[in-house]
């Protein structure tokens, strides 16, 4: 039924799994499966060593020291740990939190929950570029704030944030400034020194290294509490015994995103900027969403007026591309109800009429995909688009002259 | 475990790719007009009836892949069907036509079902079944 050609449009979702990264990570399943806390024999001292190791590695790719470094086993996990865990350790410090509108779900729930337990909660809006502007930042900061958690660069439309600026209020203020890097750390040039913030999460399967695995930075001299209780691994912030092929895999990713981001991010602006310019000239009613310049590298996302992204990117699917929608269809297609079928909250933020949220896409490349890849994609868009507007109700009042969209 | 490419069943994807009846009937007398473009999905059912019967469906929908197979199997169902007939039509039985739907995707059967319903009444509107047409 589907076309046999396999083209990976969805690394804002995960990525696979770098042969040379899961290469490092093979001995430490059955060869090197020492146990960190096994100090004394020769495998509890291989395993620590390497955890050390990796712990080295990853600290390095955002000019972080060491002992700044928390292994978690998820980017929600590493937000929960920075939000929860410095408010439960400076419960005087205020019960007020400022965040954006277009946070990621383990931080827009998370603040929910935080609200309920009697926290205020801020959230700043953002423009319709998905931008935040600090100026309102600082000016939602008040006396009893105890901390900002704003995301590095959003997923969904690829904007990133002005985060050195926000982070520099923050200081002046004395306001403990956490940032969600997930889909950012490893992409892009990301350092806690030039930045300024006091935390960061960091998702290894968001730079080709494995699921199960990410970090928290949490600058020296902050104090933040576990989530749970358990014995002293990293620190004591994060008891249990670490997942070591996974800590090994974070490390190997870490190093070579290092290595070789500045060659991945000139590949992947290249094929973002064909991406941009050929949609342009080819779909008539295109809209492309984020910022076109402060976005991250290879990430293209658009709404198209008159069809419905689920049915699009099925579509697409059938042709062998693999890419998102911000659909309120297809969010999740493993929910009970429609409630799970909720519009997407960013492109609402963003001023996407509802009606039109529903016909959104979102592209995002990875290192090793190809210029081949984009031009096949450009070649059937159009043919895809046609398709679906000559089944819309919509298109066909509007080729009569009659505005859809005025309901 | 036999691995699946599409989040449907195969005869979904059948109808979402092959779209059976898709377009406009020009002397249709009767239209059922449903949903609108905020929730996600709309559905326009054109109907030719003569004499009780269902003489050719037509349908254009905006909205998800199941939307666009419950109107495409609807049509199909319809087709030559006495106007009885099709007030039984019930969304779970477009829905069981299509070797179901995910418990999400429901509410698109459910479009389908309200797309014929206000086919009908429309024609019932036009003064239908009394020889006016």
């Amino acid at each position: 039924m589907a076309d046999d050609r396999k083209i990976y449009f969805d690394h804002q979702a995960t990525t696979p799994v770098d042969y040379r990264v899961l290469e490092a990570m093979i001995p430490y399943f059955s060869e090197r499966f020492g146990n960190p806390s096994s100090h004394i024999h020769k495998e509890g001292v291989r395993a620590n060593q390497a955890l050390d190791f990796a712990r080295e590695r990853v600290a390095e790719l955002v000019n972080a020291k060491s002992e700044e470094i928390i292994f978690t086993s998820c980017a929600t996990e590493s937000n929960n740990l920075a939000v929860r865990g410095f408010l439960k350790a400076n419960a005087k410090k205020g019960r007020h939190i400022i965040i954006s509108e277009i946070e990621h779900y383990s931080i827009l729930n998370l603040a929910m929950k935080l609200k309920q337990e009697g926290y205020d909660v801020t959230t700043i809006k953002v423009d319709r570029r998905g931008l935040i502007d600090p100026q309102a930042v600082s000016g939602a900061i008040r006396d009893d704030t105890a901390m900002i958690s704003i995301n590095l660069a959003n997923s969904e439309i690829g904007t990133i944030q002005p985060i050195k600026e926000i982070a520099a209020i923050a200081r002046e203020r004395g306001i403990f400034m956490h940032t969600d890097g997930a889909i950012a750390v490893g992409n892009i040039p990301v350092d806690v020194e030039s930045l300024g913030v006091d935390a960061l999460t960091m998702s290894a399967h968001n730079y080709y290294g494995p699921k199960g695995v990410a970090a928290l930075y949490v600058r020296k001299g902050n104090a933040i509490s576990p989530l749970f209780e358990g014995g002293f691994q990293e620190y004591g912030l994060r008891s249990g015994t670490e997942n070591m092929p996974g800590i090994v895999g974070m490390g190997a990713a870490s190093a070579l995103a290092l290595d070789e981001m500045p060659a991945r991010i000139e590949h992947l602006t290249k094929l973002g900027k064909m991406l941009w310019k050929g949609l342009e000239e080819e779909i008539e009613y295109i809209n492309f969403t984020g910022h076109p310049e402060k976005r991250l590298p290879g990430h293209v996302s658009f709404w198209i007026k008159y069809i419905e992204g689920e049915s699009l990117l099925l579509m697409l699917n059938i042709k062998g591309v693999m890419a998102a929608s911000g659909s309120a269809c297809s969010s999740n297609l493993r929910g009970e109800d429609e409630e799970d079928l909720a519009a997407s909250h960013v492109l609402t933020a963003i001023g996407v009429p509802v009606e039109f949220c529903s016909g959104s896409l979102t592209i995002s490349m990875g290192k090793d995909n190809t210029e081949e890849e984009v031009l096949y994609l450009l070649d059937i868009m159009p043919e895809v688009v046609e398709k679906l507007l000559m089944m819309s109700p919509l298109y066909a009042d509007k080729l009569r002259g009659k505005d859809p969209y005025s309901l | 475990m036999t691995e699946k490419a599409f989040p449907y069943s195969d005869k979904v994807m059948d109808h979402f790719m092959n779209p059976r009846n898709m377009g406009e009937i020009t002397d249709a007398n009767a239209i059922g007009d449903v949903g609108n473009p905020a929730c996600g999905d709309m559905m326009r059912l054109y109907l030719k009836i003569e004499d009780d019967k269902i003489v050719d469906a037509k349908f254009k929908t905006f909205g998800c892949g199941a939307a666009i197979a419950t109107s495409s199997m609807l049509t199909e169902l319809l087709k030559g069907i006495s106007l009885e007939e099709a007030r039984a039509i019930s969304n779970k039985a477009v829905a069981e036509a299509l070797d179901g739907l995910p418990a999400v995707k429901i509410h698109c059967s459910v479009m389908a079902e309200e797309a014929l319903a206000a086919a009908l009444k429309d024609y019932e509107n036009r003064g239908g079944g009394n020889g006016s047409n």
